[in-house]
């Protein structure tokens, strides 16, 4: 989401996976206000339960939390596809 | 299928490992990979000036617009003060198309002026780590053996390589909404250049016209009504007397 690299708990991690369900189904029904609520709910308990690495941190993530304000047509094409996130050069 | 999280971690890890996949020598991967990251880095960059320009731009349309919303307000009042309710309705009318249109663009430059402040952050993120990565890039290719440095550079080119990714990601979205946004203003122009009168002697549409000859109309008979009770005449007609 554009906002560094996070650790987060492994006890987290589950209720992590739980959220992201919850996106799957909101896309799923086309539920534009389910998703954004799916996406604000992981956002928040990665950043609450969470700690911010330093900047300067080298190292990949387990996890890419999509942006907050995603639309379901963006999140249709990250779901189908290589879509949304840019080929690197 | 997973949840778009799961989704995402798997595309970005996926797109990195095709690039690591071209690593053969670990010392000019190393340098490769710095030099493409400056790259990507100065795209960053450009990618952010172009869009806070572009908001500026649309800024300044949004402006122009607004003082078309206090003109037509005022023809309104002028067409109803000369008895024109029919032009009033039409200024009115106007107004408000212009109004939603507005309220429309505001709220876009609100979300693009977020993730510009977000972008800003995430292109300082990216420039720290390229710096950690150019120092460690030195440390690796004096300390470790080929092997070990193949797994060190994966891992630091990898945590570089998401971060770009991701920024690359919310920089196409902040241009996709100023294309948005640009769509929306242009329809404004076209509410503010077909409704508005710029210049009550500019040869406008229809509408445009017949406000500018009430609003003449009136200012012709105010100023006649002032002159008329500076010279002490009544502005009704003389009575005639009766009788004769």
């Amino acid at each position: 989401m554009g906002e560094g690299q996070w650790e987060v708990d492994d006890s987290l991690l589950a209720h992590l996976n739980e959220l992201d369900a919850g996106t799957e189904e909101a896309v799923a029904n086309g539920d534009e206000t389910g998703l954004r609520s799916a996406l604000e709910a992981i956002a928040t308990a990665v950043k609450s339960g969470g700690t911010r690495l330093d900047d300067s941190y080298l190292g990949p993530s387990e996890l890419v939390v999509p942006p907050v304000d995603l639309t379901l047509a963006e999140a249709r094409e990250l779901m189908h596809g290589e879509g949304l996130i840019p080929d690197l050069p | 299928m997973a949840g778009l999280m799961s989704r995402a971690s798997t595309i970005a890890q996926a797109k990195f490992s095709k690039l690591l996949d071209r690593a053969e020598d670990p010392g000019q991967t190393l340098d490769y990979s710095y030099e493409q990251q400056l790259v990507q880095l100065q795209n960053v960059k450009r990618g952010i000036a172009d869009l806070v320009t572009a908001k500026k731009r649309l800024e300044l349309q949004s402006s122009a617009a607004q003082q078309q919303l206090a003109k037509l307000d005022d023809q309104a009042r002028q067409a109803l003060k000369a008895g024109r309710e029919d032009l009033a309705r039409e200024a009115l009318s106007r107004k408000a198309a212009l109004e939603g249109q507005i309220d429309g663009l505001t709220q876009q430059a609100q979300q693009l002026a977020e993730q510009q402040e977000k972008l800003i952050a995430g292109q300082k993120t990216l420039a720290t780590k390229i710096e950690a990565f150019r120092s460690q890039k030195e440390v690796i290719k004096a300390q470790y053996s080929a092997a070990q440095a193949q797994v060190k550079i994966g891992e630091a080119a990898t945590g570089i390589g998401e971060h770009m990714a991701d920024i690359g990601l919310a920089v196409q979205r902040a241009q996709d909404k100023t294309a948005q946004m640009q769509a929306r203003a242009a329809a404004v122009d076209e509410l503010t250049t077909s409704g508005a009168l710029e210049d009550f002697t500019s040869q406008g549409d229809d509408l445009d016209r017949q406000l500018a000859q009430v609003s003449q109309a009136s200012q012709v008979d105010d100023e006649l009504a002032k002159m008329k009770a500076e010279l002490g005449q009544s502005s009704e007609p003389p009575a005639i007397e009766a009788g004769q």
